[in-house]
């Protein structure tokens, strides 16, 4: 048993904070070693091309002669479709999970989210199957070809809304009961409670669910080649078609060799350069992580 | 006034987004079951997938995912863990950390897959195996597993703690008894969102589970995903779209007993622990 | 009790100790014809099929267990060069510097041009579908269709249908001015299905199924020939590509038992089902 004031913590504590400890450095090695492969993959492309090339070069030619490697208009196109997706997805899931948290009678909010629940598991492939046969048919009606940014926008924000949804969820439903209890017994009203107190003691965990939104949103393949065209043109407009750093990689992968293969790995490096780079921002426009 | 706009903003949204999701789910619900039977559940494929059943390919992907649930919940638990009581003792390992996870949930799973294929397949020599996708399935679950629950354990409030610790309470007693408890709904919605994570991937899986469509053995044995069976009957196989559906909407059925289980299990271990 | 989610971790690891033995027993496993298995890896074009002849063929020999993967044709090239797979499976025909494996076709597939049902274009000459794909032609009142842009569809780069395409019809890929590119064939399917104003072009057996099986889509004839399995299996249709299994060198043993066996007509049904055309 511990006595208050010791300075070193009893074996008990020790033992979990060695077994804690251990685990989390499993976990940050993790990526390192998934990062490291990339750039394994991604080498011969690098040393054979150059990296100025991947964003000077004339288009995205990898087996015309001479060989064309632009990555350009795909790393733009990751970055509209998952800004795109965030800004409707972001507010939509944090008001969802309000409603959840201060609006819903018990029973809706409960059937809510289930719902919610149910659509995190359903796989890329279904929504993108769903955006390819039923969205894309729709938008080629208003604007052909219909497989286009707005497409892999709508696609993209309703895969990430789960996650959206049920993390700000977590967050906010995570808020200190006695924030609650003090909000009441000072008479806010409703909004004023939400937004000038539980919302902001609830910041980390919100921001927490709208980093892992936005890099999930990055990483998505499938659904992305399925709904957004696959053209490797930098996209002039939202219903121009645009392929994504991901589906590129997905796209050629199954046919590529030597040098080609090793230039869809170096779109791999520049999507967790974007990652790295969000991360940064996050970091600087006050996402800090809370400590006990 | 700002009320009237917050709750119309609130009900809006929620409408909206239920909205959204009824029409996607009515869209399978409308193609798939005409694909759906008592057969369907209990025979193995045939017919490159267009007749016979999924039963071979519902037990493969429980098992997946039974191997890397078992993996990132512990393991994503004891790093939140660590994240929340330990980290701020060494603030630089628990920035990499963070940043790390915070990585790791943006990597495309194309790229999960070809590593999962040359690290646990090839270098750890599993093969084309359920181990394998599991494992695979275990990392890419992993940083939303410590994401959500770390920030359950983070809002905490420092009363609770420092009330335990004036009591004389190991910090595993407060752990157990009373952090974990607290964070429970965090720890349910990780839990979930990583368990939804790891049923809705298929990428991944077709370069470490693979593509063999027979009932697996042992978890040694190559197998074939539900996921990965929907992409190959709707996109790759002519006239295999019914099934693909069917599949689908089984799929959506094991998300919901898996959800409302886990919702028990949930449940059960709170009540346990007043 | 308590179910210690934390505690979990630790319990975990006497259970890593307990598999660490096997997983090394598995290593050793090599697994190939010695022992009646076979590792088949490559493209998911050919798998599906591949996959239903190995079945009949572990009914008809048990003990033998064949395990089919996908990947991709570069992928079944790679790993029959390096030992990883058995047989490789690869939807076209074998490249100069490829000399080092060997090709057995098991069935041919053609590449048929496909509009949209409701286009009243009955055929397009060698001359509008080279401008069309040139981004020539905005719309399809230029080719005797209604005014109405026209959406081209292409396959992605490195494909052998998008190969065999600009190959006949005299093309470079950086002359091509798509409007949407696809991967594999029943995105193209449902891509031109999706677009009154679309065409494309994909494999002959599955468009002609989607076409009798209420998708909305028309196969184009080419120089004159309609499209049709039939058409490629009599050798009319000019645009077609072979279906390989590879191996390095010549195979031996259970590979080339199977291989044969893949080859003979006892799988004839197997193939018509997939809607490729089986060899002669």
């Amino acid at each position: 048993m511990s006595t208050p004031g010791r300075s070193s913590p009893p074996d008990g504590d020790a033992a979990l904070r060695a077994v804690t400890g251990l685990a989390a450095r499993l976990s940050g090695t993790v990526v390192v070693g998934i990062a490291l492969f990339v750039l394994w993959q991604a080498w011969p492309a690098l040393q054979a091309v150059g990296p100025l090339r991947f964003v000077t070069d004339a288009g995205w030619h990898p087996l015309a002669q001479p060989a064309q490697f632009n990555l350009l208009p795909m790393l733009v196109a990751s970055v509209a479709v998952t800004l795109g997706a965030m800004l409707l997805a972001g507010p939509l899931g944090l008001f969802t999970a309000i409603f959840m948290t201060d609006y819903a009678p018990p029973a809706l909010a409960r059937l809510l989210r289930g719902v919610v629940e149910l659509l995190a598991g359903v796989p890329s492939v279904v929504y993108g199957l769903w955006g390819l046969v039923t969205l894309v048919p729709l938008l080629a009606a208003w604007q052909p070809p219909g497989a286009s940014l707005l497409a892999g926008i709508l696609v993209l924000a309703l895969m990430i809304l789960p996650t959206m949804v049920l993390a700000s969820h977590a967050a906010i439903a995570g808020v200190a009961a006695e924030h609650r209890l003090t909000v009441a017994a000072l008479g806010f009203s409703c909004a004023g409670s939400l937004w000038g107190v539980l919302l902001p003691a609830a910041r980390a965990g919100l921001c927490g669910a709208l980093l892992l939104s936005t890099t999930r949103a990055l990483g998505e393949t499938m659904a992305m080649l399925m709904v957004t065209g696959n053209v490797a043109r930098m996209p002039d407009s939202l219903f121009a078609p645009a392929r994504t750093l991901t589906a590129n990689i997905a796209l050629e992968l199954a046919y590529a060799m030597d040098r080609h293969r090793a230039a869809l790995f170096v779109g791999g490096l520049l999507l967790t350069a974007l990652v790295l780079a969000l991360v940064r921002l996050a970091r600087g426009l006050g996402c800090a992580w809370r400590h006990a | 006034m700002r009320d009237r706009l917050s709750a119309v903003a609130a009900w809006g949204a929620a409408g909206l987004v239920l909205a959204a999701f009824a029409w996607l789910i009515g869209d399978v619900l409308w193609r798939g079951l005409p694909g759906l039977s008592w057969q369907f559940l209990v025979s193995a494929p045939a017919d490159a997938g267009r007749a016979g059943g999924i039963a071979s390919i519902l037990l493969a992907t429980v098992w997946i995912l039974a191997i890397a649930i078992g993996t990132a919940l512990p393991l994503g638990l004891a790093t939140a863990v660590w994240l929340a009581e330990f980290g701020h003792r060494q603030p630089r390992l628990q920035g990499h950390v963070n940043h790390a996870l915070d990585v790791l949930a943006g990597v495309p799973s194309i790229v999960f897959g070809l590593f999962g294929n040359a690290f646990f397949a090839v270098t750890l020599g599993l093969g084309f195996s359920i181990l394998s996708g599991g494992l695979t399935l275990a990392c890419m679950a992993l940083p939303i597993l410590v994401r959500v629950t770390g920030a359950g354990l983070q809002a905490v409030p420092a009363e609770l703690r420092q009330g335990a610790a004036a009591c004389g309470l190991t910090q595993w007693t407060t752990l157990s008894r009373l952090l974990l408890p607290a964070a429970l709904p965090a720890l349910l919605a990780g839990t979930l969102l990583g368990i939804g994570r790891a049923l809705a991937e298929t990428a991944a899986l077709i370069f470490t589970s693979g593509y063999v469509d027979r009932y697996p053995g042992s978890v040694f044995d190559s197998a074939r995903a539900l996921s990965v069976h929907i992409y190959d009957l709707a996109m790759n196989v002519p006239g295999g779209e019914r099934n693909g559906y069917a599949s689908a909407l089984v799929l959506v059925a094991l998300i919901l007993c898996i959800n409302l289980a886990t919702h028990a299990l949930a449940r059960g271990w709170q009540r346990s622990m007043s | 009790m308590g179910s210690d989610a934390v505690s979990g971790g630790r319990r975990a690891r006497p259970v890593i100790a307990m598999l660490l033995p096997l997983l090394l027993a598995g290593c050793g496993d090599g697994g190939k014809a010695a022992t009646g298995k076979l590792m088949l890896t490559g493209s998911s074009t050919v798998a599906p099929l591949a996959l239903e002849i190995a079945k009949r063929y572990e009914a008809d020999h048990p003990g033998v267990r064949i395990d089919v993967q996908t990947g991709g044709s570069s992928r079944g090239i790679t790993d029959a060069r390096s030992g990883v797979a058995d047989i490789g499976m690869v939807s076209r025909a074998l490249k100069p510097d490829e000399s080092d494996l060997v090709a057995h076709a098991i069935a041919h597939d053609g590449i048929a041009i496909i509009v949209h049902a409701s286009n009243p274009v009955t055929g397009l000459s060698a001359d509008q579908i080279r401008a069309i794909y040139r981004g020539q032609v905005a719309t399809w009142q230029a080719v005797g269709g209604p005014k109405r842009p026209i959406t081209v569809v292409n396959k992605a780069e490195g494909r052998s249908t998008l190969e065999l395409f600009l190959l006949h019809f005299g093309l470079a890929s950086t002359q091509i001015h798509a409007s949407v590119v696809i991967g594999d064939n029943e995105q193209g399917i449902k891509t031109v299905a999706g677009n009154p104003g679309a065409i494309g072009y994909v494999s002959v057996g599955a468009a002609e199924y989607a076409a009798t099986h209420e998708v909305a889509i028309r196969l184009l004839p080419l120089d004159g020939i309609p499209a049709s399995t039939a058409t490629v299996k009599d050798g009319s249709f000019p645009l077609s590509r072979p279906l390989n299994l590879v191996t390095r060198g010549q195979p031996q043993g259970l590979a080339g038992d199977f291989i044969a066996y893949a080859r003979s007509a006892a799988v004839h049904d197997r193939v018509r089902s997939l809607y490729f055309v089986p060899l002669d």
